[in-house]
């Protein structure tokens, strides 16, 4: 039932995205425009300043995650169709993990489009280790989606939410940027530094597994009025 | 998708509220309320705006948790059942939990499947009663207020519950369309659910319901079995109406 549920949820934001594309296209915009306007401040004469590939990278991806997080909660508060999910007889933990599917779906796309992107932009070598960055983007994406998805549903029915959600997700989620920041850093080395960008897969890695913990407990008490 | 039957070994056939108080902050929004609605009765919880109708229908969808006291499903709590009594409670609001971008049918099939129901053989049906069966595949978006209203009815009870609560259902319906919803209230009352229903439209519920339960400023002021001319007993026990 768990299980079924969050596919159910996931593959009901999938459809609903996939006749508007309004997140996605707002998201990808957002997410590629904040690269080429760094790339032109931090590219000088063909030269980028070094590791800002991967500072660029790690901000565009947490501004456009925090971007699909609001909207993508914004439409669950439109007909409070949250109340209607969280009133299904299963566990109500399974509702925030089909949630949190549905965002990392939506980061994994704008993911694919960024990546090449800032690698051509900032002559970035960030395919010289594919699986090691596949490793680092995905254990990022997961922490931010994780802690982020629980603090759009907390907010989805206050009136501030839209100025809330980055004030207690940016303070959370550092960690995460540290590790994937740095953790590109050492993979644009050349060669790349494996350890050093295993070692911070494993950071991140322990941050998904405490606060998606965290998350699947906490979800219900907190949404519980 | 393997879909179940949802769990019917939950039932009751009473609700009862005891000494049920919920704040928000400091701001008392029901205070010690004590209500038993039983099977086939249709209950209308009356009162101005701001008494505390749409937080007791919370407290008693398990969406909102009361600040003490309880509510026994058939004498259990719902921390003692758990999930599975969320399969008997159908909850209509206001705001109608239906997702604009998807069709009526899209709609009808995702919450049947998140009950664990067959969506093919229930879907059509309730398109049907909602008398929305030519307009199955198009967007809710596009739907009127009434359309809207009768697929959120029809959502609110495919997985027949026993619990049918409703919050101020008639906001912005025509006359046609406030009295099929009421038909349909009446048919699942008859059919052996409790039904609250929170309305300030005491013209509607005037007939309609069976025990009025009259509620100011949190507190509940009256529980009695409803009786014709309700709009001037409304007026003598909470004021002007």
């Amino acid at each position: 039932m768990f299980v079924r549920t969050a596919l159910l949820v996931l593959r009901k934001d999938v459809a609903i995205e996939l006749k508007s594309r309004e997140i996605l296209y707002t998201t990808l915009l957002f997410a590629l425009s904040c690269v080429l306007i760094f790339s032109i401040a931090f590219v000088k004469q063909g030269e980028p300043l070094e590791d800002a590939a991967a500072g660029i990278l790690w901000i565009a991806i947490e501004f456009a995650g925090t971007l699909a997080l609001g909207r993508t909660f914004e439409r669950e508060r439109y007909a409070e169709t949250l109340r209607a999910l969280l009133l299904a007889p299963s566990s109500r933990a399974a509702i925030y993990v089909g949630k949190v599917l549905g965002i990392l779906a939506l980061l994994a796309v704008v993911e694919v489009l960024l990546v090449p992107l800032v690698a051509l932009l900032f002559h970035a070598p960030l395919f010289s280790a594919p699986l090691l960055l596949v490793g680092l983007l995905a254990t990022g994406t997961v922490g931010f989606g994780a802690v982020g998805a629980l603090f759009a549903a907390m907010l989805v029915r206050a009136r501030s939410r839209d100025v809330m959600l980055p004030i207690l997700l940016y303070p959370i989620t550092i960690p995460v940027m540290i590790a994937g920041v740095r953790g590109t850093a050492a993979l644009l080395q050349d060669p790349p530094d494996a350890a050093t960008v295993t070692m911070w897969i494993a950071i991140l890695a322990a941050f998904d597994v405490v606060f998606v913990t965290l998350s699947l407990w906490t979800f219900e008490p907190v949404m519980t009025e | 998708m393997q879909v179940s039957p949802p769990d019917v070994t939950v039932d009751f056939t009473n609700v009862q509220l005891v000494d049920v108080s919920r704040h928000f902050g400091r701001r008392r929004a029901l205070a010690k309320v004590s209500l038993t609605a039983a099977s086939g009765d249709i209950v209308g919880l009356l009162g101005p705006n701001g008494a505390g109708k749409s937080t007791l229908i919370g407290v008693l969808a398990t969406l909102a948790a009361p600040t003490s006291g309880e509510v026994r499903y058939g004498g259990r709590t719902a921390t003692a059942i758990g999930a599975p009594l969320r399969a008997r409670i159908g909850l209509l609001a206001h705001e109608l939990f239906l997702y604009p971008e998807l069709t009526a049918r899209q709609n009808l099939a995702f919450f049947a499947q998140l009950y664990g129901l067959d969506a093919a053989a229930l879907v059509p049906a309730a398109l049907e009663r909602a008398g929305l069966a030519e307009r199955a595949d198009d967007d809710v978006s596009g739907f009127s207020r009434g359309m809207r209203q009768r697929l959120a009815l029809e959502r609110a009870l495919l997985h027949q519950p026993r619990l049918v609560l409703f919050d101020e259902p008639f906001t912005g319906l025509d006359d046609r369309a406030v009295s099929l919803v009421a038909d349909r209230l009446r048919e699942i009352a008859d059919a052996g659910a409790i039904v609250v229903l929170a309305t300030h439209d005491l013209d509607v519920a005037d007939g309609l319901v069976t025990r009025a339960a009259m509620i100011k400023g949190g507190r509940l002021v009256a529980d009695e079995p409803a009786v014709a001319g309700l709009r001037a007993r409304y007026r003598a026990v909470v004021g002007s109406a």
